[in-house]
């Protein structure tokens, strides 16, 4: 990986008493989807909002693209949709779209707009006014004002909170478009299995800490082989997928009886839910 | 500043000002207002038939129609004044704390604009929508008195000034509020200000009637630590600091007791005084976690 285009460094953030926010530390390369995992109040939307200046750091630091948090270059190179979020009603989905583009700066014009539309699959609501969408029309426009300008950058907090599966798929699909032009991506949601399908990188954070980050594959590595045998069902912990062929070997040779092999992965629900020692927020 | 800086500012201010125009409190205004005018309109024409029966065949040393001009005009200032007030303290409400916690100013914060100036523009959106507000009031508010009595105010355009930028002062004031405060504590708080700035000038108004020198102290200094209310006595004062004799004496003894004229000096604080809410308010937004 080159130069991460987000990188968080031994970042704390303290509210009062509360410390939500414990040396993180965390790196989100071109091209890269990253998601990131927790219960709630871990301090996921913490650290994005801190990415993003809306959060001052207590200890520590975040830099996009090798600029502090914070600062115009920083804030002209990301695109961010709050889990909390709001836009005027009275606004259409295509004006709210121009303001974005006039206010970071965009020279796109109506063909970014029809663009951005279009990959939400929101050009039918063109000139919708937003008090007049679904919450899910909403979260997807939420999207689409988040790729004004063509971000290097996008954080997405809880995105698909309000979607039902259509509009998920689409999300998901956007996402993987994303990650084809270069685009890095953090991704804060409770969805495991969307999380599974689409980050390249998972980062579970638990009461402030990075408690687990590797790969999907990485963190949900083999958990073991079970062999249904005469005797019994017999659970080789550990064991891989690679060993399986000669465990079967080895029992027969010892005059098992084998009747059923089964590799079994631990999903992410496990991991997470190992990681989080059943934490909930 | 950038070009494309400038474009976001435009963009914010506009913003505010469709903000304002779609909010219902504009519309409440609009329909107070119109009352307010028609009342005024028809206030000040019986005022100035009764007044011109009742001196007529006495002694012309006193202006029948300056007298009841100002009084009323004075009165319809106090009311521009007031109207001026709400409407930049509604389009204010909740602007910053108000509109974070419903998630509506983290999408436009985290823009390249920055927290700053997107506050300068909110306050210009405000500020200029309430001071053109209030000139168009006092406007009509004048047309009507001269229509009604053949009265006009001494300084036309003084007085105007003054009460827009006394309503800009309110803007301000209530954007700084709007950092620290809930939407509703926001509003009680403006307005209990507001209500505080005129008390300082009712009692420097009675200790000027009654000789009390600490008491007109009292409601000087605080006048000047609310100048909004310094600037709107001075706008009183515009209206008939050329009237001489005794129409002028009986006016002073009148509604315009205690009011006084705007020096360079009360301008001058008045422009500081705005910057420097302004400056503190960017301050302590620039410190709020978002």
């Amino acid at each position: 990986m080159g130069a991460p285009v987000l990188a968080v460094r031994e970042l704390s953030k303290r509210y009062g008493k509360q410390q939500a926010l414990s040396g993180v530390d965390l790196e989100v390369g071109a091209g890269q989807l990253v998601g990131l995992l927790g219960p709630n109040g871990a301090g996921k939307s913490t650290l994005t909002k801190i990415a993003c200046g809306l959060v001052r750091p207590s200890g520590g630091g975040v830099e996009v693209l090798g600029r502090p948090a914070g600062s115009p270059e920083a804030r002209a190179a990301l695109g961010y949709l709050a889990e909390l979020f709001r836009f005027p009603g009275w606004c259409t989905a295509e004006e709210l779209l121009r303001l974005h583009q006039r206010l970071a700066g965009s020279e796109g014009g109506e063909a970014e707009r029809r663009e951005l539309l279009d990959l939400v699959e929101l050009s039918e609501a063109a000139e919708k006014r937003v008090e007049a969408m679904s919450k899910g029309m909403q979260q997807r426009l939420g999207v689409a004002q988040a790729l004004v300008g063509s971000p290097r950058l996008l954080l997405l907090d809880e995105p698909t909170s309000a979607l039902d599966p259509v509009g998920r798929r689409i999300v998901r699909e956007l996402l993987e478009e994303l990650r084809r032009r270069d685009v890095a991506v953090l991704l804060n949601s409770h969805l495991l299995s969307e999380v599974e399908l689409v980050c390249d990188h998972v980062a579970i954070i638990a009461g402030g800490r990075l408690v687990k980050a590797g790969t999907p594959q990485e963190l949900a590595g083999p958990a073991a082989v079970e062999v249904e045998t005469g005797s019994g069902v017999r659970t080789f912990e550990g064991a891989t997928r690679e060993e399986a062929p000669r465990i079967v070997a080895d029992l027969v040779a010892a005059g098992e009886q084998v009747y059923r092999v089964e590799v079994r992965h631990s999903s992410l629900e496990d991991v997470y839910l190992e990681a989080v020692g059943g934490q909930t927020g | 500043m950038s070009a494309a800086q400038l474009r976001s500012v435009a963009t914010v201010i506009g913003l505010s000002v469709q903000e304002g125009l779609r909010k219902r409190v504009f519309l409440a205004v609009l329909v107070l207002t119109a009352g307010f005018l028609a009342l005024y309109a028809f206030g000040a024409y019986s005022a100035f038939e009764d007044v011109d029966g009742f001196v007529a065949g006495e002694t012309e040393i006193l202006d029948p129609r300056a007298f009841t001009g100002a009084t009323i005009f004075g009165l319809a200032m106090f009311a521009t004044l007031f109207l001026g007030a709400v409407l930049a303290v509604f389009l204010t409400l909740g602007v910053v704390r108000g509109d974070a916690e419903s998630g509506l100013l983290q999408p436009i914060v985290v823009r390249p604009i920055g927290r700053t100036t997107m506050l300068i523009a909110r306050f210009a959106g405000a500020a200029s929508l309430s001071a053109a507000y209030v000139m168009l009031v006092y406007a009509a508010a004048c047309a009507i008195t001269a229509a009604a009595g053949d009265w006009t105010p001494d300084h036309l355009v003084a007085p105007a000034l003054g009460l827009a930028l006394g309503v800009a002062i309110i803007a301000a004031l209530s954007l700084l509020a709007s950092t620290v405060f809930s939407v509703t504590a926001q509003g009680i708080v403006v307005f209990m200000v507001f209500g505080a700035g005129l008390t300082a000038g009712l009692l420097a108004q009675i200790g000027q009637a009654i000789n009390s020198d600490s008491l007109h102290e009292v409601g000087r200094v605080a006048s000047w630590a609310l100048p909004f209310e310094g600037l709107y006595t001075a706008s009183l004062h515009a209206l008939i600091s050329e009237t001489a004799g005794l129409t002028g004496v009986v006016l002073e003894l009148g509604p315009f007791g205690g009011s006084e004229a705007a020096g360079p000096e009360l301008i001058a604080w008045a422009f500081a005084y705005l910057l420097g809410v302004l400056a503190l308010a960017a301050f302590v937004f620039s410190r709020r976690d978002l």
